[in-house]
C-alpha cells in the first residue's frame, strides 16, 4: 500500500473523500463520493422555539447564511400563517440577489478560476489565487471586487456580512435606509461591468476545454428549480418545476408544501450526505440536478433583458438542455448577471422603501415549509412545531444533497476518462476535484474562506485493497 | 435619624449611612463593583459571587451586595486577585450551561455577555458542562430557556417582592438547581402567574424572553422594574 500526501488547498467547501474502484485490468469500475462529517442540525434544533430557526440554521454555512436564513424564515412565515409585507418581500429578494452575486463570484473566481484560467494541468503549487494574481491580475481583481460588492450590499441591508440577523419570521426587522439604496445603485454599474467582462472572457475561453466539457458530469439527468407563474427563473419565490433529461416538464408549479410528494431521500451506507431523488421515478434512476445549470435548463427564460440575451446565446451555443456539468460555470455567470439586474429592478421600485416590513403572529400552523433557490441550488427547510411553537421535527434538503447522485456519477465519468491503470496522476486528481468544484458543493456548509480541507482520493482494487491514496 | 459612617473604598474616604451595603455605597459614589444577581429594588442574596471584595482585617472575601457598612471599614474592589477571581467566576458561569451568544435573543443586551467582555474573557479554561436542558415554551407570551439561566434568582425575587405572586423558585441543589414555576408546573399552566412579564424584564440574560424575537432583538426594561420599588417607597 502506498500513500502520497499532497499538501495543497483543494478549493472545496467541506470535507469529502472519494473512492475509485478498479477491476483486474486496472480499469475504473465505480466511484463513490463520501461526505465525512455529520452536523446534526435537524436533531439538535428539536425543542427550540421556531422563531430562533433562521439564526440557528444560518450557522450551517458561512458562505450562504443568507440562503438558510431566508428559507428558514419562509418556513416560519408558514408556521405563523402570515403574508409578509410587500416591502419585506422585496428586501429579502434584494438581499438574496446580493448573496448570489457574492457567492457566484467566490465560486467562479476564488475557487474555480485557478483551474479554468491557469489550466487543469498547471503547476499545482501555483494553481491557486496567488498564481492567479501573477497570471491574470485583472480577472482576480474583478473577482474580489464583485464579491466585495455583494458582501457590502448584504452588510448595508442587514448590518453584518456573515450571519446577519435582519431577516426574521414575518419579514425583516429594519426598513431599507434610502442612503443604502443610493450607494448600492451608485456602485452597481461597476459590478455589472465586471460580470459582462467575465462572461466575455469565459465565452472566449470555453473552447479550450473540449475534453472537460465532454467528460465533466456530461450525462442526461432530470433537473429541478424554482420558476415563476410564467415559467421564468426565480431565486427567492416561486414553485418547483422538474424537467426530464430531454427538457420535457414532468412536474410544474409544485408548491413548497408538496415537495415530499416529488422528492424522496435515500440514506447511503458510506456517506453522511443523503441522496434525494425524484420520487415518481424512484431511487436511483430519479437522479436530478439543481443549481445554475439546472435552473437555466428548467426555466423558460430569465426575465431580465441582459440575462435573457446571454441565455439565448448560451442556448444557441450549447442547446436548450445543457447536460455537461462543466457548464455550471457559464450558467453561474449568467445568473450573476440576472441577480444584478433584479437588484436594480428592486432598488428602482419606490415600494422597497416601505416602512411596514414585519408581520407579527403566533403559531397558526403546526407545519411549515420554506423553499428558495440558494446559489448552489434548491434549498428546502421544513419544520413541525407543537402548539407552543417548539420544534418537534425538522428536515433540511440542501443543494449539494440534491446533486449528490450526479456528483458521484460525474466523478465516475471523469475517473474513467482520466484515471489510468493503478496509479493516480496529479492531473487526474485535479480533474476529479474540478468536476466537484463545478457543482460548487457546500459540503460542510460551514467554511467561509478558501477551504483548507484535504480531499482524500482512494484507489481500490477489485478486492477492496487500497492501491493508492492521494490527500 | 440614620447614623452616618465613614468608610474607605479603594483608599477614598466616603460618607455612608449605617444599614447601606458596600455595593450600594460604591454605586452611589461611582465606584465599579461588578454584580449579576444584584438588582436595585430587590433584596440582595449574594448568589453570583461577582461582587466579592476585600475588607481589611477580614481574612476572607465578602460579597459587597450583602455586607453592611460600618465605621472605619476599608474596602478594596479591584485588586489583581479579585480580578482573577471574577474572571474565573464568569468562566464557570459560562461553562455550566449552554450559553451560545451567536443565536441568543439577548446577544448585545446581555449582562453576562457584557461582564465577560469587560473582564477580558476571550475564552474559557474549563471544560464545558453541556447539560441537556429544556426550553419551557408553554407560556403564550414568554419563554424560559434553562440553557441560558445563571440562577441569579432575580426573577424569583421580582415575582415575590414586587408582583407579589411568587410563581418562581429554585429547586434542587448545587449543579442540579433549576428555576421552577409553581412547584414544577409548566409556566403556561401556572395559576398564580399574572403574565406581567416583570421576571422577563429583570432577567440578566436571554433565559427569559418575550416570544417571537429573533437574535439580538430582546432588550429589557430592568430600570423600569427597579423603579417600581422606589416609587412605592415614596408613597
Amino acid at each position: 500500500m502506498k500513500k502520497i500526501m499532497i499538501d495543497h488547498v483543494t478549493r472545496i467547501e467541506g470535507h469529502a473523500r472519494i473512492t475509485i474502484k478498479l477491476d483486474d485490468a486496472g480499469q475504473v469500475t465505480d466511484a463513490q463520493f463520501h461526505v465525512t462529517q455529520i452536523r446534526g442540525f435537524e436533531k439538535f434544533v428539536e425543542g427550540r422555539p421556531y422563531y430562533e430557526m433562521p439564526s440557528i440554521t444560518s450557522r450551517i454555512c458561512g458562505i450562504c447564511p443568507v440562503s438558510h436564513e431566508l428559507a428558514s424564515s419562509k418556513a416560519c412565515d408558514a408556521i405563523m400563517a402570515v403574508r409578509i409585507p410587500d416591502a419585506a418581500v422585496k428586501l429579502r429578494e434584494l438581499l438574496h440577489c446580493a448573496q448570489f452575486v457574492q457567492s457566484h463570484a467566490l465560486s467562479f473566481f476564488h475557487l474555480s478560476a485557478p483551474d479554468l484560467l491557469l489550466g487543469m494541468d498547471s503547476d499545482p503549487v501555483k494553481r491557486n489565487i496567488v498564481g492567479l494574481l501573477e497570471e491574470h491580475p485583472d480577472a482576480l481583481r474583478d473577482g474580489i471586487a464583485l464579491r466585495k460588492f455583494g458582501q457590502q450590499v448584504i452588510e448595508r441591508l442587514a448590518k453584518e456580512r456573515i450571519h446577519p440577523s435582519w431577516v426574521v419570521p414575518g419579514g425583516v426587522n429594519v426598513p431599507l435606509d434610502p442612503q443604502a439604496r443610493e450607494k448600492t445603485l451608485a456602485e452597481w454599474p461597476v459590478a455589472m461591468a465586471i460580470v459582462k467582462r467575465t462572461l466575455a472572457l469565459w465565452k472566449r475561453t470555453l473552447d479550450g476545454f473540449p475534453n472537460e466539457i465532454e467528460s465533466f458530469s456530461n450525462f442526461p439527468t432530470m433537473y429541478c428549480g424554482l420558476v415563476g407563474p410564467d415559467g421564468s427563473l426565480r431565486l427567492y419565490d416561486g414553485n418547483l418545476r422538474f424537467v426530464d433529461p430531454d427538457g420535457a416538464i414532468v412536474a410544474d408549479q409544485v408548491k413548497p408544501d408538496d415537495y415530499a410528494t416529488y422528492i424522496g431521500e435515500a440514506s447511503l451506507p458510506d456517506s453522511y450526505l443523503k441522496a434525494p431523488y425524484y420520487k415518481p421515478v424512484g431511487y436511483p434512476d430519479g437522479m436530478y440536478r439543481v443549481g445554475p445549470l439546472a435552473r437555466l435548463n428548467v426555466a423558460d427564460r430569465c426575465g431580465t433583458p441582459e440575462a435573457d440575451a446571454e441565455l439565448e446565446e448560451y442556448r444557441g451555443r450549447l442547446g436548450r438542455i445543457v447536460q455537461s456539468g462543466f457548464h455550471y460555470h457559464y450558467a453561474r455567470l449568467i445568473e450573476a448577471m440576472y441577480a444584478l439586474e433584479r437588484m436594480q429592478e428592486l432598488l428602482d421600485d419606490p415600494a422597497i422603501l416601505g416602512t411596514k416590513v414585519r408581520a407579527h403572529a403566533d403559531v397558526n400552523n403546526l407545519d411549515g415549509t420554506g423553499v428558495i433557490e440558494a446559489p448552489r441550488g434548491t434549498l428546502i427547510h421544513h419544520y413541525k412545531v407543537d402548539d407552543n411553537g417548539a420544534i418537534t421535527w425538522a428536515n433540511l434538503i440542501v443543494a449539494t444533497g440534491h446533486n449528490n447522485l450526479a456528483i458521484s456519477r460525474g466523478i465516475l465519468q471523469v475517473a474513467k476518462r482520466f484515471v489510468d491503470g493503478n496509479r493516480i496522476q496529479e492531473g487526474a486528481l485535479n480533474r476529479v476535484s474540478a468536476v466537484i468544484r463545478a457543482y460548487d458543493p457546500c459540503l460542510s456548509c460551514s467554511s467561509h474562506a478558501l477551504g483548507i480541507v484535504p480531499m482524500v482520493l482512494e484507489l481500490r482494487g477489485p478486492d477492496g485493497q487500497l492501491l493508492d491514496e492521494v490527500g | 435619624m440614620t447614623e452616618k459612617v465613614k468608610i474607605r473604598i479603594d483608599g477614598e474616604v466616603i460618607a455612608a449611612s449605617a444599614g447601606q451595603t458596600i455595593l450600594e455605597v460604591a454605586r452611589a459614589n461611582n465606584k465599579y463593583i461588578p454584580a449579576l444577581c444584584y438588582m436595585e429594588g430587590l433584596s440582595a442574596v449574594g448568589a453570583c459571587r461577582l461582587c466579592m471584595v476585600e475588607v481589611s482585617g477580614v481574612g476572607r472575601l465578602l460579597p459587597a451586595c450583602t455586607t453592611p457598612v460600618q465605621e472605619g471599614l476599608a474596602v478594596a474592589t479591584s485588586s489583581p486577585q479579585l480580578q482573577s477571581y471574577r474572571k474565573i467566576t464568569l468562566e464557570l458561569l459560562l461553562v455550566e450551561r449552554n450559553h451560545v451568544c451567536a443565536v441568543c435573543v439577548s446577544s448585545g443586551h446581555c449582562e453576562l455577555q457584557a461582564l465577560a467582555q469587560d473582564h477580558g474573557v476571550t475564552h474559557v479554561r474549563y471544560p464545558y458542562n453541556y447539560p441537556r436542558l429544556t426550553v419551557d415554551t408553554t407560556h403564550p407570551r414568554y419563554v424560559l430557556d434553562h440553557n441560558r439561566c445563571v440562577l441569579c434568582s432575580r426573577c424569583v425575587r421580582t415575582c415575590a417582592e414586587i408582583e407579589g405572586a411568587h410563581v418562581w423558585d429554585i429547586a434542587g441543589r448545587g449543579i442540579r438547581s433549576r428555576l421552577v414555576s409553581e412547584l414544577q408546573r409548566p409556566w403556561g399552566e401556572a395559576t398564580t402567574c399574572t403574565s406581567c412579564g416583570k421576571c422577563v424584564q429583570a432577567c440578566p440574560t436571554g433565559a427569559m424572553a418575550e416570544k417571537g424575537w429573533g437574535v439580538e432583538e430582546m432588550t429589557k426594561k430592568r430600570a423600569a422594574v427597579s423603579r417600581l420599588t422606589s416609587m412605592r417607597e415614596g408613597q
